[in-house]
């Protein structure tokens, strides 16, 4: 497939089927580096089996997906053998999930959950993996004093900026996040919001964002995607989507958190 | 001291003896004879037969006076001497259609063709202890017994399968390829239909029991209904490669037990009903049983359906059901560990040591 | 036909053995790779030595001289049963002393003698999966060995240090065989670790129950996990051997009374023997 020479990202007529009539229908899309995509949309329309594509949780009925690697190579990530793909999974690419729990390992330490990717891609040194992730913990506004207690012991917004920092310690370039302060208190969402899009801008991340949520699309996305019955049907900057849509069911969509 | 600690070959000699006199127990008791063993404890025979994956009565009769009625150790006994037979030749599928029926019921139709036959069972019998047996001596009656069936018995399942509401059997894919042999080839996963069935045939009463009653109280819950169980005499045949044709080697007792279970359908199936199947030797009815039920649990994947249950799970299910397996990891724990429980000794004195020498700093 | 007529020699028949010595050919060829094999069922329990038994019975022929050890003695109740086993079903000659035997078997430890080019060390194993504390799904942790994925044992000893300060294991420490294969050395105490590297004679793994063969060939780099920071070392108990006066070999406690009265005494019999031998003969020349 043709990828555009300066995009990261670039899926072209993605589908997916659970049979039932719901799934993603040939969902085509490119992203740009430092670009924030958001893909907004009710329960039911695809968006989050769309993410689920993209990370490899699911593999696609039909369509192409293409990844520009630090080097430039283009890499099929459909094609991708198993060994190359779990190391592109823990260096350059990150995926955020709703539910932290999915996204940690309960048993093991804050330093080892932070730590487990570095030690994955070959760091033997316990003192600088150590030392990594107490940086990420500070970043992310985790006390340092925390690093040897399990994520069980932390609060649901902790767990989630754990989740973050256990992503970002390998640097990657590509993050995807699944609702990411879906399930946190008014107050937390604020903070970790602002967190997240100072941490996507001072590292240049890519990124796609699945989100319910308006205002969190408005804050972090560049770009937005809406998604009804698996298609997207429309597309643009965040802006131009929230304050001008064009479809009705963005319309909708946009009204009902006016109204909210 | 040092030497009574570790064993030595006198020790096990004599552990030997005396085990052999345990076994005998009161030389003024008769002692029992491998037929009265086979003819009259015939339920434990046939387990240990099944378990043992083991066609011969006067063996398992063998077996269980040898291990003092231990059954699991009985099976252990028989598997070993299995183990160095040669494999002169692999049977023709034993056909259960063609089954000499003594016990058929289906708990799905009222009546059906050939009847319901219920045969020698304990299944309406009173649990009250018949001290008439503790006295020697009496004749038993025999017992009326109505003509075997002249007539077709069709089996239950396939009365379903002519309306499309049972699901076929998909054939073998490759209908003459070699059966899979636990005995012979490792076990991988994903095992598949045949394997498991094979695991489970051989696998422990107690295990898969208490795996299909987990899945009766929601542990993975498949709404089973005993379709069809049957019980009976079938011929066993071996094709002659310089004959051409097969010839009946002899006959077994086998228990059938088909399970009807629903399936909802999906994207490319209707609804339908699905089974479970289970079949052992000899009498073990209630094996049977608890096999249908999860062989039809671990079907969970191919039918699409959530696996929530370790009924529902192969690995963990094949991994555990073997009770020679498990007994014998179980009681290596009897094993000396002494190097082992050192090297935590030492280990967790280290640990010890350090936190008591921060806590003093 | 055997010492004991009605079996193979060594027992298992000579297509079983055929069968045991391929899978062993491959487990050589791969080291610390673990090879699926067909393991018959033995007429000693699961857990007990099966798959150091059915090794053992491939490669042994009428020359060799066994020698069968259990916690590191010849006189533990299970190596005796098993040496008897072979002494009858295969008639060969058995010996307690490391240097004489071309064969030994063993159950958790590597004898003190450093082995030679002309012996073969059979371990039995129980669980020869190193990951199997860490992912029980035997599916996932063969993709895992396939994919060299070992980042989660590293993690399971970075936990260890950051909440016990050291690598919190004492046997059964993980290895990592010719800078490839994640492999249990099964479980002897991490005291022997270091005997497992660049050891001269060919060492064989047998696991019946879980049906698992695999090899550390001659002379093969086995390094033992650990950081850079925090090396792999071996803890010394502190103590002499209460017999031989050794203080480089591993030792078993005693309990010699019921207010906390203890010896220590080298677990090797063999070498203690030969240590206090030689001490013999220092003393009346």
């Amino acid at each position: 497939m043709k990828m555009p020479p300066d995009a990261i990202l670039s899926a072209r007529d993605l589908c997916f089927d659970y049979g039932n009539g719901q799934g993603v229908r040939r969902v085509s899309f490119d992203l740009w580096p430092g670009d924030v995509l958001g893909i907004v949309g009710e329960s039911g329309s695809g968006k989050t089996t769309l993410l689920k594509l993209l990370g490899g949780l699911l593999a696609p009925s039909g369509g192409s997906l293409s990844y520009r690697e630090t080097s430039g190579e283009v890499l099929d990530l459909l094609a991708l053998p198993e060994a190359r793909r779990r190391h592109l999974a823990r260096t350059e690419l990150g995926f955020v999930h709703q539910n932290p729990r999915d996204g940690l390992r309960l048993a093991v330490t804050a330093g080892g959950n932070v730590g487990e990717r570095l030690m994955a891609t070959g760091s033997r040194h316990y003192g600088r993996i150590r030392q990594s992730a107490l940086d990420w913990l500070t970043r992310v506004e985790i006390d340092g004093a925390r690093i040897d207690e399990r994520p069980t012991e932390f609060s649901g917004g902790m767990q989630q900026r754990l989740q973050i920092a256990r992503n970002l310690v390998s640097g990657p370039r590509l993050v995807l996040m699944d609702e990411p302060t879906g399930g946190l208190d008014v107050s937390v969402q604020a903070r970790l919001l602002d967190l997240l899009r100072s941490l996507v801008a001072d590292l240049g991340l890519s990124v796609v964002i699945v989100t319910h949520d308006l205002g969190v699309a408005r804050l972090l996305a560049d770009r937005l995607m809406v998604m009804q019955g698996g298609r997207v049907i429309e597309e643009g900057l965040t802006d131009q989507v929230l304050d001008d849509p064009r479809e009705p069911y963005t319309q909708l969509l946009v009204s009902s958190v006016l109204a909210a | 001291m040092y030497v009574a600690v570790k064993g030595g070959e006198a020790a096990i000699d004599a552990a030997h003896a005396w085990l052999a006199e345990e076994r005998r127990g009161d030389p003024s008791v008769a002692e029992l004879g491998l037929d009265q063993i086979r003819e009259q404890l015939g339920l434990a025979v046939d387990r240990v037969m099944a378990e043992a994956s083991l066609h011969d009565p006067d063996l398992a009769a063998l077996a269980l006076k040898q291990a003092q009625g231990d059954v699991i150790e009985a099976v252990f006994l028989l598997r070993a001497y299995r183990t160095t037979l040669p494999r002169l030749a692999a049977s023709l599928p034993v056909d259960t259609a063609k089954m000499a029926v003594e016990r058929r019921i289906s708990a799905t139709f009222k009546d059906l063709p050939g009847g319901q036959i219920l045969g020698p069972t304990y299944d309406y019998t009173h649990r009250l202890l018949d001290f008439a047996l503790a006295a020697e001596g009496g004749e038993v009656p025999a017992a009326p017994k109505a003509k075997p069936g002249e007539g077709a018995m069709p089996r239950v399942l396939e009365l379903l399968a002519g309306e499309g509401l049972m699901e076929r059997e998909a054939p073998p894919e490759d209908e003459t390829g070699p059966v899979p042999d636990l005995t012979r080839e490792p076990l991988s996963f994903p095992a598949g239909r045949p394997l498991r069935l094979q695991a489970m045939a051989r696998g422990d009463e107690g295990f898969l029991l208490a795996l299909g009653y987990s899945t009766q109280r929601g542990y993975g819950r498949n709404h089973p209904f005993a379709g069809e169980i049957r019980q009976g005499e079938v011929s066993v045949e071996v094709e002659v490669p310089e004959l051409g044709f097969a010839i009946d080697i002899g006959d077994i007792v086998l228990t059938e037990c088909q399970s009807v279970n629903q399936f909802k359908g999906d994207a490319t199936r209707p609804a339908q009903f699905t089974r479970g199947y289970g079949l052992v030797f000899g009498r073990g009815e209630r094996k049977a049983m608890a096999m249908a039920l999860v062989d039809r649990a671990l079907r969970a994947e191919e039918l699409g359906e959530a696996v929530q249950g370790p009924a529902q799970d192969e690995e963990f299910v094949l991994s555990h059901a073997d009770n020679v397996e498990a007994s014998g990891f179980v009681q290596h724990l009897k094993l000396p560990h002494y190097v082992d429980f050192q090297a935590e000794l030492q280990l967790v004195r280290a640990l010890r040591a350090k936190a008591l020498k921060e806590a003093a700093e | 036909m055997s010492a004991d007529s009605g079996y193979n020699f060594a027992y298992l028949d000579e297509q079983t053995k055929r069968m045991i010595r391929r899978a062993l050919l491959k487990a050589v060829a791969v080291p610390g790779y673990q090879v699926p094999f067909a393991s018959r069922e033995m007429p000693l329990p699961y857990g007990w030595g099966t798959g150091g038994i059915q090794v053992t019975a491939a490669v042994l022929g009428p020359e060799d001289t066994l020698k069968v050890i259990d916690q590191g003695a010849d006189d533990t109740t299970n190596a005796v049963s098993i040496r008897r086993f072979f002494a009858r079903t295969a008639g060969v000659a058995t010996t307690t002393r490391t240097i004489e035997a071309s064969v030994i078997q063993t159950r958790h430890r590597i004898p003190e003698t450093p082995l030679t080019e002309d012996q073969i060390l059979v371990y039995q194993v129980p669980i020869p999966e190193p990951l199997r504390w860490l992912e029980p799904r035997e599916a996932e942790t063969r993709a895992l060995h396939a994919l060299g994925d070992y980042g989660v044992m590293q993690v399971e000893l970075y936990e260890d240090i950051a909440i016990h300060g050291k690598i919190k294991r004492a046997y059964d420490y993980p290895v990592e065989v010719a800078g490839r294969y994640l492999t249990s050395p099964s479980p002897i105490p991490k005291f022997d670790n270091p005997k497992l590297s660049d050891c001269p004679a060919l060492q064989l793994f047998g696991a019946g129950r879980e049906k698992r063969i695999y090899a550390i060939p001659p002379y093969t780099a086995v390094r033992s996990l650990d950081f850079e920071d925090h090396p792999f070392a071996v803890d010394h108990p502190g103590h002499p051997c209460a017999i031989c006066g050794d203080t480089d070999s591993f030792l078993d406690e005693i309990v010699i009374d019921d207010a906390g009265g203890r010896i220590f005494v080298c677990s090797d019999t063999d070498h203690c023997r030969e240590r206090q031998e030689g001490q013999a003969h220092e003393n009346a020349a």
